[in-house]
C-alpha cells in the first residue's frame, strides 16, 4: 500500500538492474542527497557537525570498508583501527611533506598507501580463516599502533609524539585546522561518502563483488568454479583498505585535528567499526550507513537524555551506554544476525502488502 | 495550537534567560573508564567548590556559578563532543584534565576564544603566552616537575648525579613522553644515565619494564603515569623490592589510591606536587558544614582531603580567583570568556588571598603575565607514610631550573607559531 511497486515498469535491462528499482526508493534517494548538500550546509552548526555529523560520516565510510571485507567476502578482520591509523599518518606525512598538493589528492592517496598495507597484511588470509584470520588482522592492528608510537619519523619527532593537521584548504575554504566551519568540513566528508558509497555498491554488484561473495559464501566451491582466491581476497583486503584509510585521513585531518595513535586507533575503534556493521546489516551498504548512524548517535541521544533531560548522574549514563550497547550486540546476533539492514528489508516489504498480509 | 506552542517556546526562553546569566563552568571529567581512579575525586573537588561558592557567598561577585559536567572517558572524541556541547551555553574555562584532550582544545578554544586551564598536564609550552594566548598551565608545567624531581636528587646526593642512573617510567602518549625531552637536556647537564620505560594504555601490563628496573638496577625510577598504572607500577615496585624511597611519580601519580592497595609495602614512595596536602585547613570545615552536610557533596564526601580532591578544589579556587579578577578588571559581574581570559592573563595569587579564602599555604603565591601563563613552576615532594595513611609534605616548593626549560618552552613553542602561523602577541 505505502511502498508500491505496482506500474513501475522497466523497458530495459539496465533500468532493470539499477541500485534503486523502485520508483519510491529512488526518489527518497533523490530527496536524502538534495538535503544533505543543499539544506543541512546552510543549518549546520558547530555542535551538529563535530558530535554527530562529520562521526557519522566518517564512520560511514570506514563501516562500507570493513563490511566489503567482512560482509561481502568473508574475511573477518580486527585491524580496523591499525588501518585507520595508516590512513592517518599517511595522510599527516602527505600533509606535511606536500604542503602545496590539495587536501583532496592526499585524503585519496594515503587510502591507496592504507590499500597496500591492507594488503600486506591481507596475504595471511591465503592460508589461514575465520577465527585465526581474525587473529593475524588483530596482530596488525597492535603492530600498527606500536609502529606509530615507536618510530618518530611517522610524527615527524613531535616532543609529544602527537601528529596535528596544519591547515590546509579546498578552494580556499579552510578544511582541516582550527579555522575550519562546520559546513565545510562536512561537505568535504560527504563527497568522499557519497563517492565511496557509489564506488562501493558498484563493485559489489559487479564481477569483483560477486566473486568476493562466492569466496564467502564457500570457498572451494568457488575456487572450482573459476574464481582466483588469491586475486578475490585480496583484491577485497585492497578495496577495503582503501575506504578504510580514507576514512581515518578524514578521522584524523577533519574531525580531530590532533591524534595520539594508541588512544584514537586502539583496538576498541575495531571492534567500534566492527560492532556497526554486525548491527548495521552484514553485507549491505545501507547496513553500514544504518550501523555508523546508530552507534554515532546512541551515546549522544542517551546523554541528552539521561543527563539534559532527566539530570543523571553523568557516570551511571556512561556506564548505561556500555550496558546498552552489549545488549543491543546480543540481541542483533539472537534476533535478526543480518541486522538493521534486515529489518528494514521486512518492513519494506510489510509496508508493500499492507493491509492485506496475504 | 501553532501559536500556543510559540508562546510556550517564548516563555521558556524567557523562563530560561535568567540562567544564562549564570558563570558556567564545565567540568569535562571522567567517572568511568580506566582512569576514573583519579577523575572522581578531581571532579568532586572542583564540584564542591563551586558549590561552597553558591551556598555560602552566592557565587562569585553576587552571580552564581553553573558547573556543566560532561563525561569524557578520558577519551579524545568524547571530548570534542563534550566540549561542543558546552562551548554553546557560555562556558568561561575549560579544564578538560587530559593531556590528549587538551592537544584536541588548543587550537579549537583559541579560535573560539575560550580560555582553557591545564593546571599542571597538557601542552608545556604552552607557558609561552605569546604564542598560546587562550591556554594556561600555571602554576607548575611537567617540564618543571621533570626539573624538580632531579633537583630534589641533586639534593639529595650531595648536588653531583654523575654516574646516578634514573629510569623513566611512564604512560606511552603524549602525557608521558612530555618529561623525556627536559630530562635528556638535563642528563647532558648533570651527566646522570637516563633509561626510557613506555607502558601502554591502559598500563597494567608492566611486568617487562620491572624486570628490566630489576636488572638495570637504577638509582631511582621516576613515574610519568596515570589512572590504573599507578597502582601497578607500586605493586610491581614493591614485589621486585625496589626501594620506595627510590621512587617518584609526577604529581598524577601521587594519590591516596594509588599507593594503598599495596599495603604497607608501599610506605615511603614519594611523588611531586605544586600544592599543599591533607586536611588541615579552614575551608574543608566549610565545605564539610555548607556542602556535605547539606547533601548537596558531588560524590558520597569521602574524598575530602584527599590528594586529587585538593587539586580539583585548588583548580577551581584559581577559575573562581580568576573570575573575581575578570569582574574587577572590567567592572561587570557577568563576565565573558574573553573577560576571563584577561582575568587569568591578569590573575596574582597571593599568600594573603589564599589565607583569606581558608586555604593559608595551600600553593605557590604567583603572578601570571601575558608572557607567561606557566606560573612560577615551584615544585615539592610528598612521601607516603603507610601507617598512617596520610601524604606529607618533605620539601619546600622549590625552585627548578628554569634556564633549561625556558629555552625548551622557546623552542617548542616557537616550532608551533611557525607550524600554524601564529603571530605573537603581547607586544
Amino acid at each position: 500500500m505505502f511502498y508500491r511497486e505496482a506500474g513501475d515498469f522497466k523497458t530495459t535491462y539496465s533500468a532493470d538492474n539499477q541500485t534503486f528499482p523502485i520508483k519510491i526508493d529512488r526518489v527518497g534517494y533523490y530527496v536524502a542527497l538534495v538535503v544533505a548538500f543543499l539544506i543541512i550546509p546552510f543549518m549546520i552548526n558547530d555542535y551538529w557537525a563535530n558530535a554527530i555529523l562529520l562521526p557519522f560520516l566518517i564512520y560511514s565510510i570506514a563501516a562500507i570498508g570493513l563490511n566489503i571485507l567482512v560482509g561481502y567476502c568473508g574475511q573477518v578482520s580486527l585491524g580496523t583501527g591499525g588501518f585507520m591509523a595508516v590512513g592517518a599518518y599517511a595522510c599527516y606525512k602527505l600533509m606535511t611533506a606536500f604542503p602545496e598538493v590539495n587536501i583532496f589528492f592526499h585524503v585519496i592517496l594515503s587510502g591507496g598507501v592504507t590499500a597496500l598495507v591492507c594488503i600486506l597484511f591481507g596475504l595471511p588470509s591465503l592460508r589461514i580463516k575465520g577465527f585465526y584470520l581474525a587473529v593475524a588482522t588483530l596482530a596488525a592492528q597492535f603492530f600498527l599502533v606500536w609502529l606509530f608510537n615507536r618510530v618518530p619519523w611517522f610524527y615527524n619527532y613531535s616532543a609529544s609524539g602527537q601528529i596535528n593537521a596544519p591547515e590546509r584548504t579546498v578552494f580556499g575554504v579552510p578544511v582541516t585546522g582550527p579555522n575550519t566551519e562546520a559546513w565545510a568540513t562536512y561537505l568535504f566528508c560527504l563527497v568522499f561518502l557519497v563517492i565511496c558509497a557509489l564506488v562501493a555498491r558498484n563493485l559489489t554488484r559487479g564481477m569483483a563483488g560477486r566473486k568476493w561473495m562466492a569466496i564467502r559464501d564457500m570457498d572451494i566451491a568457488a575456487e572450482i568454479i573459476g574464481v582466483n582466491p588469491l586475486k578475490a581476497k585480496l583484491t577485497a583486503f585492497g578495496v577495503s583498505g582503501f575506504f578504510i584509510g580514507i576514512s581515518g585521513a578524514l578521522f584524523f585531518a577533519l574531525y580531530l585535528g590532533a591524534v595520539e595513535v594508541g588512544e584514537a586507533f586502539g583496538i576498541n575503534k575495531s571492534f567500534l567499526v566492527l560492532f556497526m556493521i554486525i548491527i548495521g546489516g552484514l553485507g549491505s551498504i545501507f547496513g553500514s550507513f544504518a550501523g555508523a548512524a546508530f552507534l554515532v548517535l546512541l551515546p549522544v541521544v542517551l546523554k541528552v537524555v539521561g543527563v539534559d533531560m532527566f539530570g543523571w548522574p553523568t557516570d551511571i549514563v556512561a556506564h548505561l551506554q556500555l550496558v546498552i550497547v552489549g545488549g543491543l550486540i546480543v540481541m542483533f546476533l539472537i534476533l535478526e544476525p543480518h541486522g538493521l539492514a534486515q529489518l528494514w528489508r521486512v518492513a519494506k516489504q510489510k509496508l508493500r502488502l499492507w493491509p492485506f498480509p496475504h | 495550537m501553532k501559536m500556543k506552542f510559540a508562546t510556550m517556546a517564548v516563555t521558556a526562553m524567557m523562563a530560561a534567560a535568567p540562567a544564562m546569566a549564570d558563570l558556567v563552568f564545565p567540568s569535562l571529567s571522567y567517572r568511568t573508564g580506566p582512569y576514573a581512579a583519579g577523575g572522581i575525586p578531581f571532579a568532586d573537588g572542583y564540584a564542591d567548590y563551586f558549590t561552597l561558592l553558591n551556598e555560602r557567598d552566592g557565587g562569585i561577585g553576587g552571580v552564581p556559578t553553573r558547573l556543566l559536567e560532561c563525561e569524557t572517558g578520558y577519551n579524545t572524541e568524547k571530548g570534542v563532543e563534550c566540549y561542543e556541547s558546552t562551548k554553546g551555553e557560555g562556558a568561561l574555562v575549560y579544564q578538560p584534565l587530559s593531556t590528549g584532550i587538551t592537544y584536541q582544545l588548543i587550537p579549537k578554544t583559541t579560535a573560539d576564544g575560550i580560555p582553557m586551564h591545564t593546571m599542571g598536564y597538557g601542552r608545556t609550552s604552552a607557558a609561552n603566552g605569546k604564542v598560546f594566548s587562550h591556554t594556561f598551565n600555571y602554576p607548575g608545567t611537567y617540564w618543571n616537575g621533570a626539573s624538580g624531581a632531579v633537583n630534589y636528587l641533586l639534593d639529595e646526593n650531595g648536588g653531583d648525579l654523575k654516574g646516578h642512573k634514573i629510569a623513566l617510567v611512564y604512560h606511552n602518549s603524549a602525557y608521558g613522553k612530555e618529561p623525556i625531552r627536559t630530562l635528556e637536556e638535563l642528563q647532558k647537564k648533570h651527566g646522570f644515565e637516563l633509561s626510557l620505560l613506555p607502558v601502554d594504555h591502559p598500563g597494567q601490563e608492566q611486568k617487562s619494564q620491572w624486570l628490566q628496573i630489576r636488572r638495570e638496577k637504577p638509582d631511582t625510577v621516576l613515574m610519568w603515569g596515570w589512572g590504573v598504572m599507578n597502582q601497578v607500577a607500586i605493586q610491581e615496585a614493591a614485589n621486585i623490592r625496589f626501594p620506595m624511597e627510590n621512587f617518584i611519580g609526577i604529581w598524577w601519580s601521587g594519590a591516596e589510591h594509588d599507593v594503598l592497595s599495596a599495603g604497607a609495602k608501599a610506605n615511603g614512595y614519594k611523588a611531586l606536587t605544586f600544592h599543599n596536602v591533607g586536611r588541615d585547613f579552614p575551608i574543608f570545615e566549610d565545605i564539610q558544614k555548607h556542602v556535605v552536610d547539606t547533601g548537596k557533596a558531588a560524590g558520597a564526601g569521602d574524598q575530602i582531603g584527599n590528594v586529587l580532591y585538593n587539586r580539583g578544589m585548588y583548580a577551581a579556587m584559581l577559575a573562581a580567583e580568576a573570575a573575581k579578577t575578570a569582574q574587577e578588571i572590567h567592572g561587570t559581574a557577568e563576565i565573558t570568556p574573553a573577560m576571563m581570559r584577561d582575568g587569568m592573563e591578569a590573575l596574582s595569587i597571593t599568600e594573603d588571598k589564599m589565607a583569606g579564602l581558608g586555604m593559608p599555604n595551600f600553593g605557590p603565591s604567583f603572578d601570571v603575565s601575558c608572557e607567561n601563563h606557566g606560573g612560577p613552576g615551584l615544585v615539592g615532594v610528598t612521601q607516603w607514610d603507610a601507617d598512617s595513611q596520610t601524604w606529607s609534605l618533605i620539601s619546600d616548593f622549590a625552585e627548578t631550573d628554569m634556564e633549561v626549560i625556558g629555552a625548551l618552552i622557546a623552542e617548542d613553542s616557537n616550532a608551533y607559531a611557525s607550524e600554524n602561523n601564529i603571530e605573537m602577541n603581547c607586544k
